[in-house]
């Protein structure tokens, strides 16, 4: 089953219910990739907390979105990162230290909203 | 085939040997004030137990004695050992080491065996069939009192263990999304794994969106200690909170230099106090004096 993407405001956001085969996890990159661009997105949510291991192929995927999103013009946060799943991260050196992370969908959304909020401030000024 | 048919031999020697056995706990029962005694005496004199008084060490050695003379008759083992655990138990928290127990055993081991070359003296061709009997018991006790001992220490050593592990890392909250953890005492691999899982544990729980992690307590840090709070901190990001670390004190920061730890990923911030006001600096907080709040409200 295909990773859900919906559309809400500016964000697009895409809610992993289970573990991704890499096939998925390729499928998903392809489709956000292309909903930028369709729906002008400013930000993309993607929420992981249902996933139970996020391996080295998953988090490269994720990061290649991120850069690629930022390289169009928007911003990609991910959320729901549990603590055993980060904590395992960490010890297997997947490290996402460029990539924005929040708590949750909710965080993710305010963090996005802060984003833009700044962005305007600079495009002002 | 010769060989086996001498062990075959043997096999029932072992059941005429018992026959001995009522015999020898006859003669334990019948001089055991004195070989009380004796052994007590000789514990004094090797310098064992020296956390308990002598009237404490009779007492015991009463007990001891009779448990002991107790399994030689019955060859049940259960009730000796829940003496030695029980006795472990008492014994442990004072001080008393594990070459103390085991000495003070093999001393009743020789005690009682002396008293029985003493008796049968005379009649060698029997003092070797008593020994027979008495030997294997004995060592079987010997062993039975040793471990009882060492195994109460493991547990005691654990659980103590457990509760410093609980009580060294208390993750606080602040203020509202911002939580606090101050370290003390040193961080190995195993504490450093610990604390981290509390710690993410804690941000979700409290939905913490900054940590600040106090190591003024920390004795010492090496390049593993850093790695281990480089790695707590990443994860606590991919969690989406943000972490200072403060109360690096000046020796262990030029250490760190020394050694090219990498910590610029690291935020970091002089005292427990500096973390704290620049965590509510990023919350949006905004700290001040009462007094001083007042008259700009009115004006």
């Amino acid at each position: 089953m295909p990773v859900p993407i919906l559309k809400q405001g500016h964000y697009l956001v895409a809610s992993i219910q289970d573990a991704l085969s890499d096939g998925e996890v390729l499928e998903l990159q392809e489709n956000l990739l292309k909903q930028i661009g369709e729906f002008r997105a400013r930000g993309i949510i993607v929420d992981v907390a249902a996933m139970d291991v996020i391996d080295s192929f998953a988090s490269r995927s994720l990061r290649t979105v991120a850069l690629t999103t930022r390289l169009r013009g928007a911003e990609m946060v991910i959320v729901g990162i549990q603590p055993d799943v980060a904590f395992a991260m960490v010890r297997f050196g997947l490290y996402m230290d460029d990539i924005n992370t929040a708590l949750d969908l909710e965080e993710g959304l305010e963090f996005l909203d802060r984003w833009i909020a700044e962005r305007a401030d600079t495009d002002e000024g | 085939m010769q060989h086996d048919e001498v062990t075959l031999m043997q096999a029932p020697r072992t059941d005429g040997d018992d026959s001995c056995l009522p015999e020898l706990v006859s003669h334990l029962r019948d001089n055991r004030t004195r070989l009380r005694e004796e052994w007590a005496q000789r514990i004094t004199d090797a310098q064992l137990l020296g956390a308990m008084s002598e009237e404490e060490i009779f007492s015991e050695v009463t007990s001891v004695f009779d448990k002991y003379v107790d399994t030689l008759e019955t060859g049940s083992v259960e009730s000796l050992q829940e003496y030695a655990e029980d006795l472990s138990e008492r014994i442990i928290p004072r001080g008393v080491e594990t070459h103390e127990v085991l000495g003070i055993v093999l001393l009743l081991r020789d005690v009682l065996a002396r008293s029985l070359f003493q008796k049968y003296q005379e009649n060698f061709e029997l003092l070797n069939r008593v020994l027979d009997a008495y030997e294997p018991a004995a060592n079987r006790i010997a062993v039975i009192v040793g471990v009882s001992f060492v195994h109460e220490r493991e547990r005691v050593i654990g659980q103590q263990q457990a509760t410093i592990r609980e009580l060294s890392t208390p993750v606080l909250q602040v203020r509202e999304r911002l939580l606090a953890l101050p370290i003390i005492g040193e961080l190995d691999s195993q504490r450093a794994a610990q604390l981290t899982e509390q710690l993410l544990n804690a941000v979700r729980r409290n939905r913490a969106r900054v940590v600040v992690i106090d190591i003024t307590g920390v004795p010492s840090v090496d390049k593993n200690v850093a790695n281990h709070l480089v790695q707590t901190v990443r994860a606590c990001r991919l969690m989406g909170a943000a972490v200072l670390v403060t109360g690096l004190s000046s020796d262990i920061a030029r250490t760190l230099v020394t050694l090219g730890v990498d910590l610029s990923m690291m935020d970091t911030v002089g005292d427990l106090q500096g973390g704290i006001e620049e965590a509510e600096r990023l919350l949006g907080y905004e700290v001040r004096k009462a007094q001083a709040a007042s008259p700009e409200d009115k004006g």
